[in-house]
């Protein structure tokens, strides 16, 4: 039967060459190869609960009394949006499961992007000719990270308002265009009229799902094209790549990531509760609430906000750059930049222009290592400066004087991050320790 | 001559047929049945599971069961799916080479590609220049109708429902008597007949001891009874200033102060809102109070400054 359907296809597509090529195709062993898997399956689990949950959503103010199955806000007059994902969550078998896990995959998505940009970073696999892929990968975290602000943002409930406000006080602060751009977005002032949320709930569940789609083809495209990096060994070269081909022990090995990937988020969909809109009622811009923590992945940007000192740029009393736009838009900017810019800053500093295929050991690129763990450093400080009101609560802190350690923090310890860390990458190369192992 | 003819023959044949007995390669590989049992009983425990979720969905849709029924269906097949790989089926070794990425003589055979295309043709920058224009202002064009998404700007923000005699009413709609509001209290209110949800609507009255005011010249009769309101949208980030910090024994705490949950902007209640700490760039907007002759709290006009988050041209004060 599969000499049939092999024969059938080939006859009609000539597609014998590209089934062998494909069956034989070779991936190098190494589980920091699996990250940008996990990222990539997150994404499938995405789509498909994300499908599931178009058919009960309904993205619309409308105003109605709520009937349904959570007696504590029963005949409260709540937005269609918020009444109909409290229906999905109470009311419709299996929905709080698929949601949940729809938004456990979305916190898991981002997290595996992170964490594989961080393998490229420290391994140098952003060399030529992978520079340009990084521009596809760093495009996509940037977008995964709007997409997951714009799908919580969906339900209209206090935590979704409260994002939205900040991000339309953003957008009000881009200079000159600002007020203008807010205005086209939200089709008036925030919160918006009857447009607002239709615009976003098409934004969240076709545009950018389709932009994404195709920057995942371009990206595993390009990789195909160049085949995968290697960590230097016996016989591996520049010239070649060594590893296990896909039929039939790595098609299996992969099958069983995605599968356990799913697995582990039903899990956390079934068992961990997220993102419980039924206790933060719904929004009305005259609300707030005290320690109010949005998705992780947002973090860094509140962290921003809260740390930038009252700052305007101004003249004659009137404002120009307004303070929102410092930690809400220039920090993102500058932190993406870098990123972009990353793989022609090392070209420029090292004269290294050649192209590469064998990876570096983290401690064999003592100077690159420190860098990027400064860099680290600091995006990570400022998203713990995120939830400081938290740590300032549960520790009995004081608020103000914590802001200031962050800020001070936040310029302190990059700094001495990057002298420990290309210590020890300098040691570890001397030594060849192992910086986990004891044995060496 | 025969026999060694004979002899060479058989040899040849003898040598075939070995050669067909004993295929060249690695000699094939012993099944591995404990792994393959264990991937079995895997897939069986999947199927269970898979099968739980269906019985569970009807029975008795719990999200906790569901979730671990799927959760497990799903692992147990990614287990079998790692025994396999590992321990089933082989796992073969590989080697190919990378692809040749720099082609100097295809680089030049494109350019001269491209040239080809430009031959006998004379003002070329201008075509491309004309070229260029044509397709911009094309574009400009096609793009023009996505400012029918939204209002001019300028328009919509000057917008307040704040005017002079306006009476304020609680979320129910209720006139608010000046007299009810102790100091302490942090009490929302809105325009009377107003769109609530408008930026402009909410503000939040307070009341301080007379003696601890301390506002600009201009704005010494806004504080009735030490009754004060402001804008509750805090102009850093647009979130509701829905915390106030109110020292109940001094001098343990610097003065009475409005503070936004969101960055933490704070803003003193007594000298008219300016900012105490936090990034926000601005004063909290005063709104001026009255009270009327049935002892209700009225607006004496309108907000002292734009409220809300800030843009580009906005007035500070």
């Amino acid at each position: 039967m599969i000499r049939g359907a092999v024969g059938f296809l080939d006859e009609r597509l000539g597609a014998a060459p590209l089934l062998k090529k494909t069956l034989k195709y070779v991936f190098p062993d190494h589980w920091t190869f699996m990250l940008g898997e996990i990222a990539l399956y997150a994404f499938v689990i995405l789509v498909g609960t994300g499908i599931y949950l178009t058919f009960f959503f309904k993205p619309s103010y409308a105003h109605v009394i709520y009937h349904g199955e959570y007696a504590p806000l029963r005949g409260h007059e709540v937005t269609k949006a918020y009444e109909s994902t409290l229906q999905l969550s109470f009311g419709t078998k299996g929905g709080l499961l698929l949601r949940q896990t729809h938004h456990w995959a979305a916190n898991v998505f981002v997290a595996a992007i992170v964490v594989h940009l961080l393998r490229i970073l420290y391994t140098g696999a952003f060399r030529k000719p992978r520079d340009l892929n990084v521009f596809v990968g760093a495009t996509l975290l940037a977008i995964a990270v709007f997409e997951g602000y714009a799908g919580y943002s969906l339900p209209d409930d206090l935590l979704s308002g409260m994002g939205l406000a900040i991000g339309y006080a953003v957008m009000m602060s881009i200079p000159i265009a600002g007020a203008w751009l807010a205005a086209l977005v939200w089709g008036g002032e925030f919160p918006g009229g009857g447009v607002f949320e239709s615009r976003l709930y098409i934004t969240h569940v076709l545009i950018v799902p389709i932009v994404m789609a195709v920057l995942i083809s371009i990206h595993l495209g390009i990789i195909v094209r160049q085949k995968h990096t290697q960590f230097p060994g016996p016989g591996r070269t520049e010239r070649n790549v060594v590893g296990s081909r896909l039929w039939p022990s790595y098609a299996l090995r992969a099958t069983s990531l995605l599968l356990a990937t799913a697995g582990v988020l039903f899990l956390l969909g079934g068992l961990v509760q997220i993102n419980p809109i039924w206790l933060y009622g719904p929004y009305h811009p005259w609300e707030a609430t005290n320690g109010a923590q949005p998705d992780w992945y947002v973090g860094w940007l509140i962290g921003a906000l809260r740390l930038m000192p009252s700052l305007e740029i101004h003249a004659f009393g009137y404002t120009l750059v307004p303070n929102a736009f410092f930690g809400g838009a220039l920090f993102p900017l500058i932190v993406f930049t870098l990123i972009y810019a990353w793989p022609a800053i090392e070209r420029r500093i090292t004269g290294d222009h050649a192209r590469h295929e064998l990876l570096d050991r983290p401690r064999d690129a003592p100077w690159r290592t420190a860098t990027v763990s400064a860099f680290f450093s600091w995006v990570a400080i400022v998203f713990l400066a995120g939830s400081q009101d938290q740590v300032a609560l549960h520790f009995h802190f004081s608020y103000v004087g914590l802001i200031w350690f962050f800020r001070v923090a936040s310029i302190a310890v990059p700094v001495l991050v990057f002298f420990i860390v290309r210590r020890a990458a300098r040691e570890l190369a001397a030594t060849e320790l192992h910086p986990f192992r004891l044995d060496g | 001559m025969r026999r060694w003819l004979i002899a060479a023959l058989v040899l040849l044949l003898g040598k075939l047929r070995r050669r067909r007995a004993l295929p060249p390669g690695p000699p094939p590989r012993e099944p591995d049945r404990k792994a393959e049992n264990a991937t079995f009983v895997l897939l069986f425990l999947s199927m269970l599971a898979s099968a739980a979720f269906v019985v569970l969905y009807v029975a008795n849709p719990d999200t906790q069961f569901l979730g671990l029924a799927v959760g497990f269906a799903l692992l147990a097949l990614a287990a079998a799916c790692a025994v396999a790989a590992k321990r089933v089926v082989p796992e073969v070794q590989g080697e190919e080479p990378r692809p040749q990425l720099l082609h100097v003589d295809d680089q030049e055979e494109t350019l001269a590609a491209l040239r080809q295309g430009g031959e006998g043709v004379s003002r070329k920058r201008f075509f491309l220049l004309m070229g260029g224009g044509a397709a911009g202002l094309l574009g400009t064009a096609l793009l023009a109708p996505a400012l029918s998404c939204g209002p001019d700007a300028s328009r919509v923000l000057t917008r307040s429902p704040w005017h002079r005699g306006r009476r304020l009413v609680t979320e129910r709609n209720e006139p608010i008597v000046a007299d009810g509001i102790v100091p302490g209290e942090l009490l929302t209110a809105f325009p009377e007949g107003a769109r609530k949800e408008q930026l402009a609507s909410p503000v939040v009255v307070v009341r301080v001891r007379p003696d601890e005011l301390d506002l600009p010249e201009e704005r010494k009769a806004w504080a009735p009874d030490g009754l004060l309101a402001y804008s509750k949208i805090c102009t850093h980030a647009g979130c509701a200033v829905s915390e106030y910090r109110y020292p109940l024994h001094d001098p343990t705490a610097p003065g009475p102060a409005l503070v936004c949950p969101c960055h933490y902007s704070t803003f003193s209640v007594t000298n008219g809102g300016n900012l105490i700490f936090g990034p926000a760039g601005r004063p909290l907007p005063q709104l001026p109070l009255e009270i009327d002759g049935d002892g209700h709290l009225v607006a004496a006009g309108d907000f002292s400054g734009r409220i809300g988050p800030s843009w580009w041209g906005v007035r500070r004060g």
